[in-house]
């Protein structure tokens, strides 16, 4: 009996002739090329399943040439007749496959190393999903455990870190980050004054943006807009310092070392940002009001004096306050979201890259939540 | 064995390891592993790549607690300390990591003084030469001012030695010393190896798989296999090529040539 399966000019073919009662040969033919379609093994699995074979053998004569492709289907044909308990031949094959095939077989299986490839259920993977942001955030807050207790050893005048680093980050985030701040804190400013100029024209009313601006700007916008530049860049620079130190072994060298990364590393952080936090928020304040003052001044001819005046006149020392103290919040939130982030990190260099990218995120969720909820407590107890 | 000579082993044991188990998770790597490295030993660990050597360097320096068992130094409870008296052994080790592990933030001086700004009460200019000294000792004299990223790999290496060495520490622990290394700086690397073991006195724990290096430098040694999950062989890995029935053991020794079953 001989059965034709595929063929064609050049094409992988496979034919299959029973020999006697029990044996198959399969009979390889063609160049055999991973680019084109592959000969299926089910004319194989169907003839094993029909008739009762007990040994196949392979017939590579009209072979022209191979390479993977062949290795695959012969590696599922031997699984199939294993399952079966039907012995493989490999005599009729060249040398360099049966070599080949050898070294394929030659290391077992890692047990317990093959991941699961299905997909889990919708109810498992809710689970996984729910245990996975319960132990997120039980680290996140155990590490604001340890950092509130590295503070108070801090404040005991105990904590060990290098003073030159406290001042190059210091540096850093506070001296090297005014040019951005200038840039857009003057531009929300002008934006702010635009918008408002326009509505306010129409009553007359156009001194009135001195008050809208320098209200938005120094009880939230400043605060908000200088935490949110400092997310994208100190956040995220401090993620990518600590995840890249822990890729390094660096860390590991600082624990063995005896120091803690957390008053090595993380404290220094801390206290720059909050430390520089205020002042830039303050400094953000300003270039705000000036770039609304621009607006007044050459938009909507208003004087230097009486810009300067209605906006004096329109914040109070309280609402000045609330931001400064807004931002320090937001100073603390930034360097922990940072820090937290570089501090989880895996080994690898796209994992750097995601502790970078949450750490922004992680930050940026903090800050505008903390804005919403101080802004509720600010207006409860009435400041 | 008598009750006294066995006494006197333990006297010798500056690292004694008791039924340590090593995971990741519920992945177990190794189980119930059991060993002593003797004072002034040159101990190497050895196994396949995979099998858990690293980890167990990890758990003997406290970077990963032991998922089960104990680590002593000089009968003292390691796994079992507290912070306080973690730093006091951290005091006495000295760690070259496989990726060398430097401070890239800081010069090759400030990488070997940190130390010795952390644990003795040398003025600056005291340190700033103790430092230049180990620097000078593994072959990086005028080198001070530089930062980790401006010199070789095989230089990197001798820097983590340097650091290793800042504290004249009593244990030296070495990740894969000469991985990376070509077979000249590797041979370097390894006669410094000894060099500061006999002038220190210190005992050094070795993971490498590199042959010349094993047979060079290690005294004593544990063989760690991944499959049945435990140490399959333990000595001097010399005796263990000349006299080791064991098939893998053979086989790592000699790289393959003497398989199982011939």
């Amino acid at each position: 009996m001989m059965e034709v399966l595929t063929q064609s000019d050049g094409a992988p073919g496979v034919s299959l002739e029973t020999v006697g009662e029990a044996t198959l040969v399969v009979q390889l033919s063609g160049a055999w090329r991973l680019q084109k379609n592959a000969a299926s093994v089910s004319p194989v699995q169907k003839a094993l399943e029909t008739s009762h074979i007990r040994c196949v053998r392979f017939d590579a004569k009209a072979l022209t040439s191979w390479d993977s492709s062949i290795l695959i289907f012969l590696t599922k044909v031997t699984e199939l007749c294993s399952q079966r308990n039907i012995i493989t031949e490999r005599e009729g094959l060249p040398d360099g496959i049966r070599r080949l095939l050898e070294l394929a077989e030659i290391a077992p299986e890692q047990e317990g190393a093959k991941q699961p490839t299905d997909r889990p259920s919708f109810l498992a993977r809710v689970g996984s999903t729910t245990t996975g942001s319960y132990i997120s955030l039980s680290e996140m807050v155990s590490f604001l455990g340890e950092v509130t207790l590295t503070f108070v050893k801090l404040v005991k005048m105990r904590a060990r870190y290098r003073t030159a680093d406290l001042f190059l980050i210091v540096q850093e985030c506070g001296a090297q980050a005014l040019p951005i701040v200038t840039l857009i804190s003057f531009l929300v400013g002008v934006i702010m004054a635009f918008v408002g100029a326009i509505q306010l024209q129409q009553f007359g009313a156009q001194i009135y943006v001195a008050d809208l601006v320098g209200i938005a700007v120094v009880r939230d916008m400043g605060a908000m807009m200088t935490g949110i530049i400092m997310a994208g860049r100190t956040g995220a620079a401090f993620a990518a310092q600590l995840g890249t130190m822990k890729v390094t072994q660096e860390i590991d060298a600082l624990i063995t070392l005896g120091f803690s990364p957390l008053e090595y590393l993380v404290l220094p952080r801390m206290i720059a940002l909050c430390l520089m936090m205020p002042l830039l928020s303050l400094y953000s304040d300003l270039m705000g009001i000036l770039g609304g003052a621009a607006v007044g001044l050459w938009m909507l001819d208003l004087s230097w004096t009486t810009y300067y005046h209605q906006t004096v006149h329109a914040i109070t020392l309280t609402a000045l306050f609330g931001g400064v103290f807004k931002g320090v919040i937001y100073g603390v939130l930034i360097a922990l979201s940072g820090c937290l982030r570089g501090m989880q990190c895996g080994g690898s260099a796209a994992a750097v890259g995601e502790a970078a990218t949450s750490a922004v995120v992680t930050s940026i969720v903090f800050i505008v939540t903390a804005c919403g909820a101080l802004s509720v407590i600010f207006y409860i107890i009435g400041i | 064995m008598n009750g006294e000579s066995a006494n006197e082993i333990e006297a010798e044991a500056q690292i004694t390891v008791r039924n340590l188990t090593l995971a990741y998770g519920p992945v177990v790597l190794m189980r119930d592993l059991n060993f002593t490295v003797k004072r002034g030993d040159v101990f190497i660990i050895m196994g396949a790549s995979g099998c858990g050597k690293s980890t167990l360097l990890r758990n003997m320096i406290g970077l990963i607690e032991p998922t089960e068992g104990e680590i002593f130094y000089d009968k003292a409870n390691f796994t079992r300390s507290n912070a306080e008296e973690r730093r006091s052994f951290f005091r006495r080790f000295g760690v070259l990591y496989q990726s060398g592990g430097l401070w890239s933030s800081m010069t090759l001086a400030e990488n070997v003084a940190l130390p010795l700004e952390e644990y003795t009460d040398l003025g600056p200019v005291e340190i700033r030469e103790i430092a230049a000294f180990k620097l000078a000792l593994v072959g990086l004299n005028g080198f001070e001012d530089f930062y980790p990223s401006q010199i070789s790999g095989g230089m990197r290496k001798r820097l983590g030695l340097a650091r290793a060495i800042a504290l004249d520490p009593e244990v030296l622990f070495f990740d894969e010393p000469s991985a990376g290394l070509d077979p000249i700086n590797s041979r370097r690397l390894d006669d410094l190896i000894l060099a500061v073991r006999d002038t220190l006195g210190a005992t050094v724990v070795a993971v490498t798989h590199e042959l010349p290096s094993i047979f060079a430098i290690g005294n004593n040694g544990i063989f760690l296999d991944s499959e049945s999950k435990s140490a399959i062989a333990s000595g001097d890995p010399k005796e263990l090529l000349a006299h080791s029935q064991n098939a893998k053991v053979q086989e790592f020794l000699t790289r393959g040539e003497r398989r199982p079953g011939e």
